[in-house]
């Protein structure tokens, strides 16, 4: 049953001209999953992840949220969502996490995150506001609330990224390598952030190459390799003895 | 010095500061409504609209605005189908024609700037604005302009002041702003550099708070890229 999970991707595939990046990826996310998606560069475990809210649109396949299906159409042969208007729900449904922050560099923190609620959802903006504030609070960052993205530190505009994030309510959230572009010694503060939220079981998709944050928070973790889920399982399992050798050699890069 | 020629040429001059006035806050704000419909044509998906504005802008941009308002002011009355048609009235007064002319010429320049400021938007913002369940409208007026407006901002305060001068044309098609009138003083007196001095000071002056009021804007909305304020003293980030 499709409405059982918060998230349902069934034999997703995307090529970039000849190039097929993704070659069939099927995957599941109950309420409460934290799901690491482990894999080397160009394994398209990016790609998959854009494809779920469709900045990517793949060539083919199902993505369902919370079981609604996004409605494709055929054009010139090529898959294009049915309504921007669903797209544009789903979206916002879907939290999303860049490895870049990618914040509004115009607004302070505190308007960078009512802008989606007040004007995407069409919420009041009294209530946004007092939102925001608790949700700075939680990512540890409410005196930055008046700040501008520029003045702030990669792990704090990080967070104020995830921050931005969980204002909308977000059914599952969705996280592309977010600690790749910070300085060593500021990862731990994202860390310790998503960690608290996997902790009160937010449904979590983390590309990631922390190897402690796949094998200690999340409940599952997925091996992509050119293009097809190598091995897939709980992290115990993944990291145990019987892991696939491709993954075992995989993480011995990491010194893991 | 003759102090009280200048202080009566000044007068004279002042006199006519109204019609300059006219002339650029009507082009300029014409202008400025055609380059957003020039531009978004510009880079749309239609590739009818898109060809035209390229040729829009190629056309405006590419000729002298002289030559341009002397085509709509002299040329225009040359067509039968003009001069019989419901136009004819505000097109045979010189005032109109220039104010066309001007609004015509900075529409192709604005909407160049206008294309810059769109191109220097980071693609990452305009992706969270799509990942957060933004399109259309709502992105443009919410993300797309105001960055685009921000980075917009030095060029097209260059293209006002450009037109506050570019009016000085307008007297070539016998409209009687601050350099028509020094020309006919000119033509009286014959006191050439006097009279230049005090017309030029008057577009000084303007243009000095034209540049005033833009220093400002762009302050008020570039606080984003001042300089980090100091951290506060034992402020700890607490996390939850």
């Amino acid at each position: 049953m499709a409405s059982a999970n918060r998230l349902l991707v069934r034999n997703i595939r995307k090529s970039f001209g000849t190039h097929e990046v993704l070659k069939g990826i099927s995957l599941e996310a109950r309420d409460g999953d934290v799901i690491s998606i482990l894999g080397a560069s160009g394994s398209g475990k990016s790609t998959f992840l854009r494809c779920i809210n469709l900045l990517e649109i793949a060539n083919e396949g199902e993505i369902w949220v919370d079981g609604e299906q996004i409605q494709m159409t055929r054009h010139h042969g090529q898959n294009r969502p049915q309504s921007q208007k669903q797209v544009d729900r789903i979206r916002s449904e879907l939290g999303m996490v860049f490895q870049s922050f990618n914040l509004w560099s115009h607004m302070t923190i505190l308007e960078n995150i009512i802008e989606g609620p007040v004007h995407v959802l069409k919420r009041p903006k009294a209530d946004c506001i007092a939102e925001a504030e608790a949700l700075l609070e939680k990512v540890g960052i409410a005196d930055k609330r008046h700040a501008y993205p520029a003045h702030l530190s990669g792990g704090q505009q990080q967070r104020a990224a995830i921050a931005r994030s969980l204002a909308m309510k977000p059914k599952v959230m969705l996280f592309d390598e977010p600690t790749s572009a910070l300085d060593p010694e500021l990862v731990g503060e994202v860390l310790r952030v998503m960690r608290a939220l996997a902790e009160e079981g937010m449904t979590m998709l983390v590309v990631t190459h922390e190897m402690s944050f796949a094998r200690d928070v999340s409940n599952r973790v997925i091996f992509m390799r050119q293009g097809v889920i190598d091995s897939d399982g709980a992290p115990q399992d993944m990291f145990g003895s019987n892991a696939s050798p491709a993954f075992r050699q995989f993480i011995g890069n990491f010194g893991a | 010095m003759d102090f009280p020629f200048l202080l009566q040429t000044m007068k004279t001059l002042l006199a006519a500061l109204p019609m300059t006035l006219a002339l650029f806050l009507l082009s300029v704000s014409c202008g400025l409504v055609l380059a957003l419909l020039i531009v978004w044509m510009r880079v749309g998906g239609n590739a009818v609209a898109r060809n035209f504005a390229k040729g829009y802008i190629f056309v405006f941009r590419g000729s002298p605005l002289l030559i341009q308002m002397f085509l709509i002011f002299y040329g225009l009355g040359q067509f039968g189908f003009i001069r019989y048609s419901f136009l004819w009235p505000a097109l045979r007064e010189p005032f109109v024609c220039a104010v066309l002319a001007l609004a015509l010429c900075t529409a192709g320049y604005t909407a160049e700037i206008f294309r810059g400021g769109l191109r220097a938007v980071s693609p990452r913002e305009i992706e969270a604005a799509r990942a957060i369940g933004m399109s259309g409208g709502l992105l443009v007026r919410r993300i797309l302009a105001p960055i685009a407006f921000r980075h917009a901002l030095p060029a097209y305060s260059t293209e006002v002041v450009m037109m506050v001068k570019s009016t000085a044309l307008a007297s070539l098609v016998t409209v009687w702003e601050v350099t028509g009138v020094a020309q006919r003083l000119i033509s009286q007196t014959y006191r050439t550099m006097e009279v230049f001095l005090c017309a030029a000071l008057i577009y000084l002056v303007l243009n000095f708070i034209i540049l005033q009021a833009f220093a400002a804007l762009e302050r008020r909305l570039s606080r984003h890229r001042d300089t980090a304020p100091r951290p506060l003293p034992n402020a700890k980030p607490q996390i939850a």
